[in-house]
């Protein structure tokens, strides 16, 4: 089996254990589906071996080439991502399996591997429309994954989840279509070779970016996201932010790359990043105002969607330097906060858990008594506040480079900016856990698996600072060295 | 033992990770394993300083010690073995040692312990890379993760007035350290990688630079100021005090200060190199305000009526003769300074050790209630005399020599304005010194001690007393013993040959 080939086994092996787990009694779906992940594993295994040796790799699913048929394409940006998407979910599924949650959440599972299957499909997919059906397979999981608490809250947060996800396809749909008129292919390859001056095309474009960016929440679309993020059960939070709501980023910055330069792109790319900037001081700023841990971490996932926006004024119209530096520095941000925030959700997890509390006032003395989930929710929240050493910081360490070597000095006082604050909200959650009062001596063991699964996660995030090399090496594509050469 | 090998490559990583493994260890022990913890704690203390003697000697013998590897494109992260380095590694490893020993003791049947010997291990980590960073991306990087390691032992004891003293420490340190972080990333932006080396090539640029580079100096010291507790920076300092004595001695009085300013030597001497600071204008202002906060630190602590807030204050005052000896343009007056970097966190430490001491054994916390301790620990009181003689100078200890060198250095430059400053300082030293020697030990006990301890010591737990008055045996020797191999003058005095005399 080529390489090539065993591409399909990361959309095969998620949906097999989807239906597998759907079918099998509940007891057995958490443990069942420990017992898959490896598989999950052993497929990627080749595949990665393959594109270290021989390049990108490209299937045509069911013999049909493309334009007729539609493609999995393998470059290094969608192996990157799927490797994170593996390692994410591991973690998070050994997190949930241990959970001593007495109520039945079992239904977790099948969602989750659906999620799964969307986000590998998402990544590999090389044509706009097979984008579409990854975005709405994704959508409908997660949505159902909010909705798993049964509360009240949890499904009214569904619902809006549920609404601004439809809404979104809905605005990327009519956008596929047009460009399909406009160009008769869906593959982004050849959307090159679209005029990026007509007017259709721009609609089209227009229309998909506001959908994306809705589905990724950027300010001041992001409404839906805290309720969603914030009361989910702490696996699907971690799942949600840490990978669902990069899938809608990866993809615009895919079009972003795939299409030619239009004049105005210059001008919309400074917009996005202004949206990215409110993104970061008002998610900031909210998350500073939470009173519940879960809120916090959630508000803190929108401030950090921010930093990826800058991608798009760093990159368009900049010369060679800069774009590169925005290009890495984008990706390893997106890296870290889904490593961390991940972690950092996980840890909130088994605080909430140990303190029987969502609240972070109610915090005090659990340092005492979960060292390990202070830790681990400590040592993420370095990534996320871009201290260093972690991949936050070689991140944002990136961008500052790029936004200097393109005399942008507006993104400088973001980054530093957004820095200040999300140190704010960060440590106000320690201080609570640090202090030393009337203590409560109730306090609940999360399992010892779900606060090394958070550590590891955490811990992960740190070690990226200054293990990034390759890494970046490996994803930089050719689709960058095709925009550095219209730059340049 | 020259030329380069394979252990040579790693032993600056080796060095900073002893402290690293020392700290995850003792962050996976339990609250209860006290004895497997000391010895953890003072393995690691010995094997670090056995490492550093190890590397001082080969550093002496021109063998080099480099760790490096690109981090990302561009960047690189680089550990090495410079005499200047060694310098701040050797005195930190020391001092770690007796601290640790000093706060095993001090810490007894305290809660948190896991968690405060973890952090402290994890603050030595970061002090020895912040000596040991070949450029200043790696310093960067060591000096942001000592902010980080230092807060919890800030607000370590949890109480109302430890968080609040931790929220300023943290505004101050943070904000600082984003300023710091923008002049490194301006400077990377202009001249791409910038290894420490005695003068740069930052003079070889058009000179209509000059203005930038002047700004990227301005923003590095205010960010490096704010550690070093340069006035109008200072501010943290004092209120960092509510932290337990054994941090307040070693961070305050040496790593986190001595950051502060050991990153403004290496800025001033191995970023733009001194001839070119003193052609861009700068070092008269930063001599200026180096007076200027000795001053100002030695007239506030002669208000305070607390013993640890007026050693805060004293600090502040003694740590800008780093920066003054820097900013002095010569030979001698660098000896000065960076001699000056080992008095001062010698005789600081056993001044805080005194302090703890006798907060521990007496509860007594006020200048005030210090009357007769002298008869109640004698030997702790002959320790923190011997501290306090040396910071005003006295004679042949270590800070006459500090003094002495700083002088002639400012004689030699023509800037005869620093002897008065230096003069000024010392009355100011002697005045808010010798009312607590008096009191100490002319004065008879006027009220039961507050909070006794240790009724059946002659003067304090052995482990208390022992780093003091270790600390203070090496404060006397580096004064008394200055001309001979070894002392820290003799190593201020290679660095300078070596580096700042080619």
């Amino acid at each position: 089996m080529s390489g090539g080939e065993a591409l399909s086994w990361l959309l095969v092996v998620p949906l097999l254990a989807a239906i597998a787990t759907l079918l099998a009694p509940g007891r057995w779906r958490g443990w069942g589906s420990l017992a898959a992940l490896p598989l999950l594993w052993l497929a990627f295994t080749p595949v990665l071996a393959a594109f270290l040796h021989q390049g990108t790799l490209t299937t045509p699913l069911g013999g049909w080439s493309p334009p007729l048929g539609i493609a999995l394409i393998g470059d290094g940006l969608a192996l990157g991502l799927v490797g994170l998407t593996l390692g994410v979910f591991s973690l998070c599924a050994l997190f949930a399996a241990a959970d001593p949650d007495p109520e039945d959440h079992s239904h977790l599972w099948p969602l989750a591997w659906f999620l799964i299957a969307a986000l590998n499909g998402i990544w590999l997919s090389g044509d706009v429309f097979n984008l579409y059906v990854g975005l709405e397979l994704l959508g409908l999981a997660a949505v159902g994954l909010v909705a798993l608490k049964g509360s009240a809250e949890a499904l009214a947060a569904a619902m809006r989840y549920l609404l601004a996800a439809l809404l979104g396809s809905l605005a990327y749909l009519i956008g596929v279509a047009l460009l399909y008129a406009a160009a008769g292919s869906l593959a982004l390859a050849d959307l090159a070779q679209l005029d990026g001056g007509d007017t259709t095309v721009r609609v089209a474009l227009a229309l998909m970016a506001v959908g994306l960016m809705l589905k990724t929440a950027l300010f001041p679309l992001h409404g839906w996201l805290p309720a969603a993020h914030g009361g989910a059960l702490p696996a699907v939070s971690a799942l949600l932010s840490a990978l669902v709501v990069k899938a809608s980023f990866i993809i615009l910055l895919r079009l972003w790359l795939a299409l030619d330069a239009d004049p105005l792109a210059v001008v919309a790319a400074q917009a996005i990043g202004l949206l990215g900037a409110g993104a970061v001081f008002w998610g900031g700023w909210m998350a500073w105002r939470q009173a519940r841990l879960k809120y916090l971490v959630a508000y803190s996932t929108v401030a950090q969607i921010g930093y990826l926006f800058l991608f798009f004024p760093l990159i368009t119209g900049t010369g060679t330097d800069a774009a590169r530096l925005a290009w890495d520095g984008t990706l390893l941000m997106l890296f870290a906060h889904a490593l961390a925030k991940a972690g950092m959700f996980l840890a909130a997890g088994n605080l909430v858990r140990a303190v029987g509390s969502a609240q972070i006032a109610d915090l005090a003395g659990v340092g005492r008594f979960r060292p390990l989930s202070l830790l681990s929710f400590g040592i993420a929240g370095v990534s996320i506040m871009g201290l260093p050493p972690s991949g936050g910081f070689t991140a944002k360490w990136l961008l500052l480079q790029s936004a200097l070597a393109s005399g942008q000095w507006p993104w400088l006082i973001v980054l530093m900016g957004g820095g200040l604050l999300s140190a704010v909200y960060v440590f106000k959650v320690l201080r609570h856990a640090f202090v030393e009062g009337p203590t409560r001596d109730t306090f609940r063991s999360p399992p010892t698996a779900a606060e090394l699964a958070a550590l590891t996660l955490a811990l992960s995030s740190l070690v990226l600072g200054v293990a990034a090399h390759g890494l970046l090496a490996l994803m930089r594509p050719d689709a960058l060295s095709a925009v550095l050469e219209g730059a340049g | 033992m020259s030329g380069w090998s394979p252990v040579n490559a790693w032993l600056p990583l080796i060095v900073v990770g002893t402290s690293l493994v020392a700290a995850a260890g003792i962050f996976l022990l339990k609250e209860h394993r006290h004895g497997l913890r000391t010895v953890f704690n003072l393995s690691a203390a010995v094997i670090k300083l056995g490492l550093v003697i190890w590397m001082a000697l080969g550093v002496l013998d021109e063998v080099a010690f480099e760790t490096r590897y690109v981090l990302v494109d561009g960047v690189s992260f680089i550990l090495r073995a410079d005499p200047l380095g060694i310098m701040f590694t050797g005195l930190s490893s020391l001092l770690w040692l007796f601290t640790t020993i000093y706060a095993i003791g001090y810490l007894e049947d305290a809660p948190n312990r896991s968690r405060f010997f973890g952090f402290f291990s994890l603050c030595v980590a970061s002090t020895v890379g912040i000596a040991l960073a070949g450029n200043l991306f790696t310093f960067f990087l060591f000096y942001e993760l000592l902010t980080l390691s230092t807060y919890p032992l800030v607000v370590h004891r949890g109480t109302e007035k430890a968080m609040r003293a931790g929220k300023v420490y943290l505004a101050y340190t943070l904000g600082g350290g984003a300023v710091l972080l923008l002049g490194v990333a301006g400077l990377h932006a202009l001249v791409g990688e910038i290894e420490f080396a005695a003068g740069a090539g930052l003079r070889d640029l058009d000179t209509a630079l000059n203005p930038v580079l002047t700004l990227i100096f301005v923003l590095l010291v205010i960010g490096l100021g704010v550690k070093a507790a340069l006035l109008p920076l200072h501010g943290w300092l004092p209120t960092a005090m509510v932290a337990p004595a054994p941090v307040s001695a070693l961070l305050h009085a040496v790593a986190v200060v001595k950051a502060g300013a050991f990153g403004i030597v290496r800025v001033v001497y191995d970023v733009f190199g001194i001839e070119f600071t003193w052609q861009l204008g700068l070092l008269q202002p930063l001599a200026w305000l180096a007076c200027a906060t000795i001053l100002y630190g030695s007239i506030r602590a002669l208000w305070q009526t607390d013993l640890k807030r007026r050693l805060a204050y004293s600090t502040i005052s003694q740590v800008s003769y780093i920066v003054l000896g820097t900013a002095l343009f010569g030979p001698v007056g660098t000896v000065g300074g960076l001699v000056h970097l080992l008095h001062q966190g010698l005789m600081k430490i056993t001044l805080f050790f005194c302090a703890g001491n006798y907060a521990e054994t007496l509860g007594v916390h006020r200048i005030d209630e210090l009357d007769g301790t002298g008869r109640r620990m004698p030997a702790t009181s002959v320790a923190f005399t011997l501290g306090a003689f040396g910071m005003i100078g006295v004679p042949p200890l270590a800070g006459f020599v500090t003094k002495w060198y700083l002088g002639i250095g400012a004689l030699d430059t023509g800037m005869a304005w620093v002897i008065a400053v230096l003069v000024a300082s010392s009355l100011l030293n002697a005045a808010y010194f010798l009312p607590i020697l008096h009191r100490i030990w002319f004065r008879p006990q006027r009220a039961p001690w507050p909070d006794e301890h240790f009724r059946d010591c002659r003067d304090t737990h052995p482990w208390l007393l022992l780093p003091t008055l270790a600390t203070a045996t090496f404060s006397l020797a580096a004064g008394l013993l200055a001309g001979m191999p070894f002392s820290p003058l003799y190593w201020a005095e290679v660095v300078v040959l070596r580096e700042y005399l080619p």
